[in-house]
């Protein structure tokens, strides 16, 4: 579904990604690990059209897409979701989420509302309010709700868990999985390296804007230099 | 709907002011009130429902107010043909000034000092042309008559800021209501996330700045018609950003009555001071400044937040949703 080869990209003078190469394949959950810095937002931005690649391709369902506006990229079916929970503080709940059809027609607005409320009743309950209001566990759960609302083919989750409570991030993990069994595909980009590990079919671990390993999770999970450099194992 | 309810009442309510205010003293306060609310407004589109704080919104105010008087002395064309272009040449502006900004990305306080630079250089510019009659300004030629849009009475000119006024605050009304107006207001509260979801963030805030510029151009025109004189200060001069700025920062940014309630306040007090302390030079602007710290500082939600929080909260937040 998605292909990258040698990506190249970075701010000003500074090169932050240096030949990425990475693949997704339709109905998988992939997880994109690292620490912080490493440059995973620069390459979720990078997919979005948020920002420019210097070169490399990036061939989603087949075509290239690399410099494409993000406009064109959303209609094409791949959401981001931004790291932080970027919800719009000062619009309410239903806004947010009715902004995420933007690109997508009418008659298809109220389906996808329909269907973002049956993935998260607790948002209908809150329709009305500020979304600023909310919590921070219901902000990520908007945000992803908001992403939803725009029809993904491939959603690219930016640090779904991260300032969630362990609870929290528990139930975030359920739903992505939950997301993916409906047929979603999912770029999960994680710091979360063990639970990310469980509910993703294979992983890439990036360093210095480089990609340094990758491979099915479950055999990844036992490599000595993950554990080394992640889990502090070994 | 709620609120366009309320705003048809509150303009019905104005709209009985020649009816029952006989003094052209009373009527003239009225009529600046509805004026400056119509500058606020226009400036509250882009800054406080798109959060670009503008500083150079005489840009367009003075361009609207040149268009129609040169037209007028220059060219013998009717005034309220002058009104349109005005309008129009306004946008052109208000479309260039966008364009040269949002295109590169300039945001807050570098937004605000390169709007307040085009604001200059038109006001240099109208200095030293000869059509505008430069440093010397333009008189335009007493022919009263409604067609040539200098009313005898009062009254006329009430009517025709009235509908300015009202066609800005509808105009608000549907931004609060409608999608573009909502992805504005993405846009003012996460750029990024906003483009994420597939929003321009240059196309909205394109959209913006002109139908700002527009209100701003319009009134423009209607200050020269009222006033019937222009220089390059009255017309380009930082006073009007000023003016355009402060009323809805009073009032309450990114409300559809905040402007409204800015714009009264803002009169009550300069009326008051010139009660007090006479008609010194500059005063309006020391005073202007002063308030704009308080505002800042004890008020940063405007007069609009002050009623908001001495409502019940029930109340406060359907009205929003209604």
């Amino acid at each position: 579904m998605l292909e990258v080869t040698s990506l190249r990209s970075g701010y000003g003078a500074v090169e932050v990604l240096r030949g990425i190469d990475l693949d997704i394949e339709a109905g998988e959950i992939v997880a994109l690990l690292g620490s912080n810095g490493v440059g995973k937002t620069t390459f979720s931005s990078v997919l979005s059209g948020l920002i420019r690649p210097w070169s490399g391709t990036i061939r989603f369902k087949g075509e290239e897409i690399q410099g494409l506006s993000e406009q064109a990229i959303v209609d094409r079916g791949l959401i981001h979701v931004p790291e932080g929970r970027h919800v719009f503080p000062n619009l309410s709940v239903r806004e947010n989420l009715e902004l995420g059809s933007y690109r997508r027609g009418r008659a298809n607005r109220a389906r996808n509302l329909d269907h973002v409320v049956d993935i998260f009743p607790r948002l209908k309950e809150r329709f009305a309010q500020k979304a600023g209001t909310l919590s921070g566990g219901e902000q990520q759960m908007l945000a992803i709700g908001r992403g939803m609302m725009a029809e993904p083919e491939l959603l690219i989750l930016d640090e779904p868990s991260i300032g969630l409570s362990p609870l929290l991030v528990e139930e975030m993990f359920d739903l992505i999985q939950r997301l993916n069994s409906d047929g979603l595909t999912i770029l999960l980009v994680e710091q979360n390296v063990l639970q990310s590990m469980e509910i993703a079919a294979r992983a890439f671990v990036m360093e210095n804007g480089e990609i340094r390993l990758s491979g099915v999770a479950s055999v990844l999970m036992d490599d000595p230099e993950l554990q080394r450099s992640y889990l502090g194992l070994a | 709907m709620r609120q366009l309810v309320i705003l048809g009442i509150v303009f019905a309510l104005i709209g009985l002011a020649p009816f029952v205010i006989a003094s052209e003293f009373w009527l003239n306060l009225v009529i600046m009130t509805l004026y400056a609310a119509l500058l606020g407004q226009a400036w509250n589109i882009l800054g406080g429902f798109g959060g670009q704080f503008s500083f150079g919104h005489a840009a367009y105010f003075g361009t609207g107010a040149y268009t129609v008087a040169v037209l007028q002395v220059q060219l013998g064309v009717n005034p309220w043909l002058g009104l349109v272009a005005g309008g129009l040449m306004a946008v052109v502006v208000a479309a260039g000034i966008g364009f040269s900004t949002f295109r590169y990305g300039l945001r807050g306080s570098y937004f605000a000092l390169v709007t307040l630079a085009f604001a200059e250089v038109l006001r240099i510019l109208s200095n030293s042309v000869d059509f505008t009659g430069a440093g010397v300004g333009i008189l335009i030629p007493l022919d009263q008559g409604a067609a040539n849009f200098q009313f005898v009475s009062k009254q006329g000119f009430f009517w025709v800021i009235w509908l300015m006024a009202l066609a800005a605050f509808t105009v608000v009304w549907w931004l609060g209501n409608s999608r573009f107006g909502a992805q504005l207001m993405a846009v003012r509260d996460n750029e990024d996330a906003a483009r994420a979801l597939g929003v321009s963030a240059f196309r909205v805030k394109m959209g913006a700045i002109m139908l700002s510029g527009l209100f701003s151009g319009l009134a423009g025109v209607f200050y020269a018609q009222y006033f019937l004189y222009l220089d390059p200060y009255i017309a380009y001069g930082p006073a009007i950003s000023i003016e355009s700025l402060l009323v809805p920062i009073i009032g309450g940014m990114g409300t559809l009555f905040g402007p409204l309630l800015g714009a009264v306040g803002l009169h009550l007090i300069s009326e008051l001071t010139r009660e007090l302390i006479g008609d010194l030079p500059g005063i309006s602007l020391v005073l202007y400044g002063i308030l704009l710290v308080i505002m800042v500082l004890f008020m940063p939600r405007g007069l609009a937040g002050l009623v908001n929080r001495l409502r019940p909260k029930s109340a406060a937040t359907g009205a929003r949703h209604a």
